[in-house]
């Protein structure tokens, strides 16, 4: 694995990491995103309609509480869980948890972290641990690590000082077991940086962390709400000027377009795609413009709609609030409202994914209406493909020094 | 009310059957649909796609899977979304984008199966609305009207459609209405250029009825035959000997559509018994509850002993399911939440049923359908004499003999 930067511009990492997978001929361009799964596989999608999609990442997201309670199975199947899950050519990287679905505190202890699958509390020492990821063999998986100090409302410097000592020790020991296996040698640990809202522990987590022959770093503990992200952002400069710039550094729950920008900003490289699902989940699609330079006639157009669509969700928020919406972003239109019964428009004009060029808005607010499962299908093919467009709008304007330009878009539309 | 329209009131009905091979032995037909959006290889089935979608599966996805056909529910299009916002798309076929045929029913069935509150008169059949509890009439004339809209390539008649449990006068009276309302379809009838009408004989499990049915019918001339009033809760052995009256009586040269029948020892007596068209939500309902298809039966894939199956669900299946997952990863798969699993079922489901009658198909015309009929029987059930006694029977009758 190398990870080679093209440039670096204000604090902002273009590149690519290259010689990735168990051939060694896979690339993962950054700043990028990977592929969200739920139990090994993109969801709503088969491999058919995923590969329908446009850009889709070259590693994707497996979650261990999805895959632990499989282990069994996956250690007698013995060729690993892409290969199981019928994605043997991604690269795949295995986290904790499930960013859709963070667990409950209270269940870390110096010995052991737990998972939460379908089944119930996976509990997981660091030996069990590294069994099951010796039956996963993903090219890259989260060490197991102590995330809990960011829990809380307020991190008491104990609590804090605890999940880096616990992330450490956990590190140590399983770089202990991998030496000893063959196989797990064919993975990449990425060790996981800890120590909630304090600075000290941060860096020293950063620093230490650093020291190990790990192959990434995982930012953990900076995700919340949005108003938690904008005070963290600061700690997450002081956090990544201690990373060494030849390793990833990956980001947990944080998915938002204006969120991703600011993390870029302060030296993130790879994000997790499940903002695109949650979309989907509420029925929604995204609209969002990434196009920095569009030409003037479009540029019109675009604000006139987006404007127009904005000030209609706000109206409707506040109505909305009481059936769940209120997590609703202005990224996004809400195809369940009547306005959209026979408007046969795309989902997104100009969008070259499957839902858009087979399928009107007004077809997608029936099969919304009608609670068909289909919608599910078409939301996510038109979500992930507009996301995987944003993240390749990034690294072009990176590229062409105009990530001014495409934030100020983003950040238009944020409001 | 409309005056019972004369036989040659549609002489220009499209001939829209052509017979490619006879079985010489039992009335298997195989033959060929000439369709406004292209022909249909016949025996078919045709899977359900009740509100203009395949379930979870896309358009691109159920025609890669070389289907032709498949059904939508006027009940359902007609009250979500409606036949005016259909129109403005383009019909049913713009408004899904399905590029191939599309058979509605008329709202019938539905009407009567679904609806606790509706009432069925010479009008029509009247009924509250469950979503907005208005109360509307459909009649034959609104069924096709609603169809025209919706613009598929067969229409089905508006029928007076009974319970096959039912017995005694009201039989009677909903056979003579069928009739009646056959002729004021037809009437209705705004596009016989463009959508195929068929005809629904009825008739119950009444020999009597359902021969005085067919006689009338078959004096009309519509472009197709469905049977109807079948595949309720009737016993097989009353089922069978009503299909083969049917077929006995229907014209050679005609499609015949067994309604509501999908199940596969069904669909290979059916089509040994003179049936050319199937449709049924079985196999994709099935599949949403976790149950896959194969020629021995089918897999419970939630089931805890397909838990470290590593074969896919059929080895000789050439489904995307079947090419790329296991059985094992499918029952993962089904014990969480994500709706891809149900997609993976029903995909292979489909993929069963379509080969299923492509394999009956290629047997009648290479004059070998007894033969396959016997392997079919066999593989299900293990031992001919294990074969359900009224397919048996069925078989017997049009000559086709198990051991």
């Amino acid at each position: 694995m190398k990870l080679s930067l093209t440039k670096v511009v204000n604090g902002c990492r273009l590149g690519k990491i290259k010689n990735l997978g168990k051939t060694g001929d896979h690339t993962v361009d950054i700043p990028g995103c990977l592929l969200y799964t739920k139990t090994g596989s993109a969801p709503h999608l088969t491999h058919h309609t995923l590969h329908k999609i446009h850009g889709v990442p070259a590693m994707a997201q497996l979650t261990l509480s999805s895959l632990a309670e499989h282990h069994e199975v996956l250690a007698e199947y013995k060729e690993g869980v892409g290969k199981f899950i019928g994605m043997p050519e991604s690269l795949l990287y295995c986290s904790l948890h499930d960013p859709v679905s963070p667990c409950p505190a209270g269940h870390v202890t110096n010995k052991s972290v737990s998972v939460w699958s379908v089944g119930g509390r996976m509990e997981m020492t660091v030996s069990k641990f590294m069994a099951i990821q010796q039956a996963l063999q993903p090219d890259w998986f989260q060490c197991l690590s102590d995330g809990e100090a960011s829990c809380a409302e307020a991190t008491s410097i104990k609590r804090a000082r605890k999940s880096v000592d616990r992330s450490l020790l956990f590190l140590d020991n399983c770089l202990r077991l991998q030496e000893e296996s063959e196989v797990l040698k064919k993975s990449t640990i990425i060790g996981v940086i800890e120590g909630g809202d304090v600075v000290e522990e941060r860096l020293r987590s950063a620093r230490e962390t650093a020291k190990r022959p790990v192959g990434g770093f995982l930012l953990d503990g900076f995700q919340g709400n949005p108003t938690t992200l904008e005070t963290r952002l600061h700690l997450l400069s002081s956090v990544t000027a201690e990373l060494p710039e030849d390793k990833p550094r990956l980001i947990c729950g944080i998915s938002r377009p204006d969120e991703v920008l600011e993390c870029i900003e302060r030296g993130v490289d790879l994000f997790e795609s499940f903002f695109p699902y949650q979309v989907t989940e509420r029925g929604c699609a995204l609209t969002f413009s990434f196009d920095y330079q569009p030409n003037p006639e479009e540029t019109l157009l675009q604000q006139n709609g987006t404007q127009e669509e904005i000030k209609y969700v706000d109206q409707t928020k506040k109505i909305n609030t009481t059936i769940c919406n209120q997590e609703m972003t202005s990224f996004e239109i809400n195809l369940k409202e009547k306005r959209y019964q026979e408007d046969f428009d795309p989902l997104v004009r100009g969008c070259s994914c499957y839902c858009c060029k087979n399928h009107t808005r007004a077809y997608v607010h029936h099969l919304l209406v009608t609670n068909e499962l289909l919608a599910g299908v078409l939301l996510m093919i038109h979500n992930f493909e507009h996301y995987f467009g944003f993240f390749h709008s990034i690294r072009e304007a990176l590229k062409n020094d105009r990530l001014e330009k495409l934030k100020e878009l983003i950040h238009r539309q944020a409001s | 009310m409309a005056a019972a329209a004369s036989p040659t009131s549609l002489e220009s009905a499209p001939r829209i059957f052509r017979l490619v091979a006879e079985c010489s032995l039992s009335r298997a037909r195989a033959g060929e649909l000439r369709l406004p959006h292209g022909p249909v290889a016949t025996p078919v089935f045709m899977p359900v796609g009740t509100q203009a979608t395949m379930k979870g599966i896309t358009a691109e996805q159920l025609d890669a899977l070389g289907c032709r056909i498949c059904l939508g529910n006027t009940y359902h299009l007609g009250l979500r979304p409606g036949p005016e916002l259909i129109q403005k798309a383009h019909g049913l076929h713009g408004f899904m984008n399905w590029p191939h045929n599309l058979l509605t029913d008329s709202g019938g069935f539905q009407m009567v199966s679904l609806v606790s509150l509706s009432e069925v008169t010479e009008e029509g059949v009247r009924f509250h609305s469950p979503y907005d509890g208005d109360e509307t009439l459909l009649s034959p004339e609104r069924s096709v009207e609603i169809q025209n809209a919706l613009g598929s390539d067969i229409i089905m008649q508006l029928d007076d459609v009974v319970s096959s449990t039912v017995t005694g006068p009201r039989v009677e009276e909903a056979m003579y209405r069928s009739i009646r309302w056959l002729d004021r379809c037809i009437a209705a009838h705004r596009r016989p250029d463009k959508q195929n009408l068929f005809a629904i004989i009825q008739g119950g499990l009444d020999a009597d009825l359902r021969a005085t049915c067919l006689e009338e019918m078959t004096k009309r001339n519509v472009p197709g035959f469905a049977i109807g009033g079948l595949s309720g809760g009737e016993s097989k052995g009353q089922f069978w000997r009503m299909v083969a009256l049917s077929t006995s009586r229907l014209p050679k040269d005609k499609p015949r559509y067994l309604m509501g029948v999908g199940y596969a020892t069904d669909l290979v007596v059916c089509v040994a018994l003179g049936c050319d068209m199937f449709d049924c939500v079985f196999p994709t309902r099935t599949a949403r509850f976790g149950s896959a298809l194969v020629p021995t039966g089918n897999l419970q894939l939630k089931k805890k002993h397909f838990q470290k199956d590593f074969r896919p669900i059929d080895p000789e299946c050439s489904c995307p399911t079947c090419q790329k997952h296991s059985r094992a990863f499918l029952h993962a798969l089904l014990h969480s939440d994500n709706t891809a699993a149900l997609h993976h079922l029903t995909v292979h489901n489909i993929a069963y049923q379509l080969r299923l009658m492509g394999a009956v198909r290629a047997s009648i015309v290479e004059k070998r359908f007894p033969d396959f009929v016997r392997d079919f029987m066999g593989t299900m059930y293990g031992d001919p004499t294990l074969c359900p006694t009224w397919a048996t029977e069925a078989l017997a009758s049009v000559g086709i003999t198990l051991s």
